[in-house]
């Protein structure tokens, strides 16, 4: 007979072996599923995870991907230790675009070289600042984090629709919504030769080792995480929680306007209405996939980029909607979800006791 | 600003506010028993689309509405499975549910966008419907705005006056008394999950079926969030949840208006007005912190295990 018992101590086997677990069924859910629609599901996963790595230029463009989800889901895996529900990353996101955009068309004449890393630190502190509102409402008013942020992704997003129809749209533009493309003194250089991997994506994996050298090596870092372990325990250690909700949140802001920024200034270069497919919000599945640990982020972020990726060659090659991709990273969220149930609890397989 | 403008105004947030308000019902009853469900924009996608695909194939939108409200319910028995059944944190299995209900929905109603439904059409009410004013703004709605009527009362009945509501409050207040004197807490949970889930659904079928009525990809924009935030406003009181429904219907119809009146901002400015609402009406609420913690269900969001009482 099969039992279910609690664990005395959760199992850090299980810890590491549930995103994987999890990522299993959610392939054979997929099988099911595109077998239900007629579709070959060996062509559907070949076209969703392996297609995406087939050449070099598909690498290229599965990194251009990951970098945002990376820089995101570092600063959300520290937030989400610390117990601050920081839903806001897509919104922080578009605030570092639309700020770090302000400042290249600003400066569109200008060749000096300053004027890269002056957009680029516009686009960090407007993401920074996205963040901080919220946090200010929280810690001051008392009000619902995760409610609040979720209302600025609105409010960010529409102020940037605003913009790019307003008065950052470029006058020669024939009245698209856009604005006009970057000079080369604020574009991003590229990193290897005929691809679109983009300083930024260096960028995000040197934030994850810097997010894992502050949650493992520092002082700050070992309050954030006995915060997120015993809440009680830590305040009546006397940790400052006001202190870290800044930093956690701030420090997150500020990677999700680098991504905001990154984007605009590397792949697209220019403003635009639809900078980000939801990467603000994936990331939020990259953290969790990724264990709430920067290192493990970069290996969930390699893994939801190439699912983004794909969704774009299966809707070009089998005309699957695009959308599966969003309902896919729902799917691995639940089973993530549910295998977890196994670090705290274990299947037992025996006979009754009978003497 | 005539008298007929402000009756054309008043009848819109109302039915701007139906949605809101058949949300925060639910959701209101499933916080009481201490489950936090954040899946509502999700849910309420599918509920959406589901009750759209089911009224334009059969071309009866009555069957739309039973449909979503069985999609909504089957939305959050999976969110109630892994939040009680498992264990899993509420807020994670929440967010899930959205990014899968967004997902999802825009993945099987990518072939019905376009189309169109013959909704409920609306019905006067004789005699109530004569009277000046009053009759223009509250009794010319369609079925499901009479049906939101009568549900605040009901609900607010049970939730206050009979012994169904008392046990709910009993869980949502301590699971462990409740457990101790023979409650099945996670029986209640389940049932007040199912609950709010059905509402949302037929929430969702109210946009796709009468608000617009047409399917498209997000087409709920946030709605579901809104209400998570009125159920905050009306501080868990199913009175003030209907108040706070209009206010914020208004509030989401406010740029129309401007606009109306002839004020020269930009529509894309005014579109974030129901959010940056929803924020301000967040921090003049919760800014009491004491009153906030003297209101909420005590176990909102804390999981609860049988087991750890044996």
């Amino acid at each position: 007979m099969i039992r279910i018992q609690a664990r005395t101590e959760p199992s850090s086997l299980m810890k590491l072996a549930s995103p994987l677990i999890a990522i299993l069924c959610t392939l054979i859910f997929g099988c099911i599923l595109f077998s239900a629609l007629d579709k070959n599901p060996f062509q559907a996963l070949h076209v969703l995870l392996i297609a995406p790595l087939s050449d070099i230029y598909n690498v290229g463009e599965m990194l251009v991907k990951m970098g945002p989800l990376l820089l995101c889901a570092v600063g959300l895996s520290l937030c989400y230790r610390a117990n601050m529900w920081n839903i806001g990353a897509e919104g922080q996101l578009l605030a570092g675009a639309l700020g770090g955009s302000v400042v290249a068309l600003t400066f569109i004449d200008s060749e000096s070289v300053l004027v890269l890393p002056c957009t680029l630190v516009a686009g960090i502190v407007s993401g920074m600042l996205w963040s901080a509102v919220p946090t200010y409402l929280k810690l001051r008013f008392n009000s619902n984090l995760i409610l609040t942020t979720i209302m600025f992704n609105y409010i960010g997003l529409y102020l940037l629709i605003w913009a790019v129809n307003g008065p950052l749209r470029d006058p020669d533009g024939y009245g698209f919504p856009e604005s006009a493309l970057f000079s080369d003194a604020t574009i991003l250089p590229t990193l290897v030769e005929g691809s679109r991997i983009h300083l930024g994506i260096l960028l995000a994996i040197i934030a994850a080792f810097i997010g894992w050298f502050i949650l493992a090596k520092t002082h700050l870092g070992f309050q954030i995480r006995v915060f997120g372990a015993d809440e009680p325990a830590a305040k009546y250690a006397g940790f400052n929680s006001k202190k870290l909700s800044w930093f956690v949140m701030l420090f997150s802001g500020a990677l999700a306007g680098l991504a905001g920024v990154s984007e605009v200034t590397g792949p697209i270069g220019q403003l635009v209405p639809n900078i980000s497919p939801g990467y603000g919000y994936s990331a939020i599945i990259v953290a969790y996939l990724g264990r709430l640990h920067p290192l493990g982020a970069i290996v969930a972020a390699v893994f939801l980029a190439v699912l983004y990726m794909g969704g774009d060659l299966a809707q070009i090659e089998m005309g699957i909607p695009i959308a599966v991709v969003g309902m896919f990273q729902g799917v691995l969220l639940f089973f993530l979800l549910a295998c977890d149930f196994f670090i705290r609890n274990r299947l037992i397989f025996n006979k009754p006791i009978t003497h | 600003m005539d008298a007929d403008l402000i009756v054309q105004i008043l009848f819109a947030a109302i039915k701007t506010g139906t949605p809101l308000l058949l949300i925060a019902l639910g959701e209101v009853i499933c916080e009481k028993s201490g489950i936090l469900n954040l899946g509502q924009e999700g849910m309420m996608l599918m509920g959406a689309v589901v009750g759209f695909i089911a009224a334009f194939s059969t071309g009866n939108a009555g069957f739309g509405v039973l449909a979503a409200m069985l999609m909504g319910s089957f939305m959050s028995l999976i969110f109630a499975v892994l939040v009680l059944q498992l264990g899993a944190n509420q807020v994670a299995t929440g967010l899930a549910l959205t990014i899968f209900g967004t997902g999802l929905s825009a993945f099987i109603g990518s072939e019905f966008v376009g189309n169109t439904v013959q909704g409920f059409q609306p019905i006067a009410i004789p005699l109530l419907a004569t009277i000046p004013y009053l009759g223009d703004i509250l009794f010319k709605h369609d079925i499901l705005v009479y049906l939101s009527f009568g549900l605040p009362i009901t609900i607010a009945f049970v939730a206050n006056r009979t012994r169904i509501g008392l046990i709910l409050k009993a869980v949502g207040e301590n699971p462990h008394a409740a457990n101790a004197i023979g409650i099945k807490v996670l029986k209640v949970r389940y049932l007040a999950i199912l609950f709010g889930g059905a509402m949302t659904g037929l929430a969702g079928s109210y946009m796709s079926l009468v608000y617009t009525p047409m399917w498209a990809e997000n087409m709920t924009a946030g709605r579901g969030w809104i209400a998570l935030a009125l159920v905050v406003f009306a501080s868990w009181r199913v009175g003030r949840i209907m108040l706070g429904a209009y206010l914020f219907g208004f509030a989401s119809i406010m740029h129309l208006v401007l606009q109306g009146l002839g004020v020269d901002i930009s529509s894309n400015l005014l579109a974030m007005m129901p959010y940056v609402a929803t924020v301000i009406v967040m921090v003049v609420i919760s800014a009491d912190q004491f009153k906030e913690k003297l209101l909420a269900p005590r176990s909102l969001g804390k999981p609860f295990d049988p087991r750890d009482m044996a």
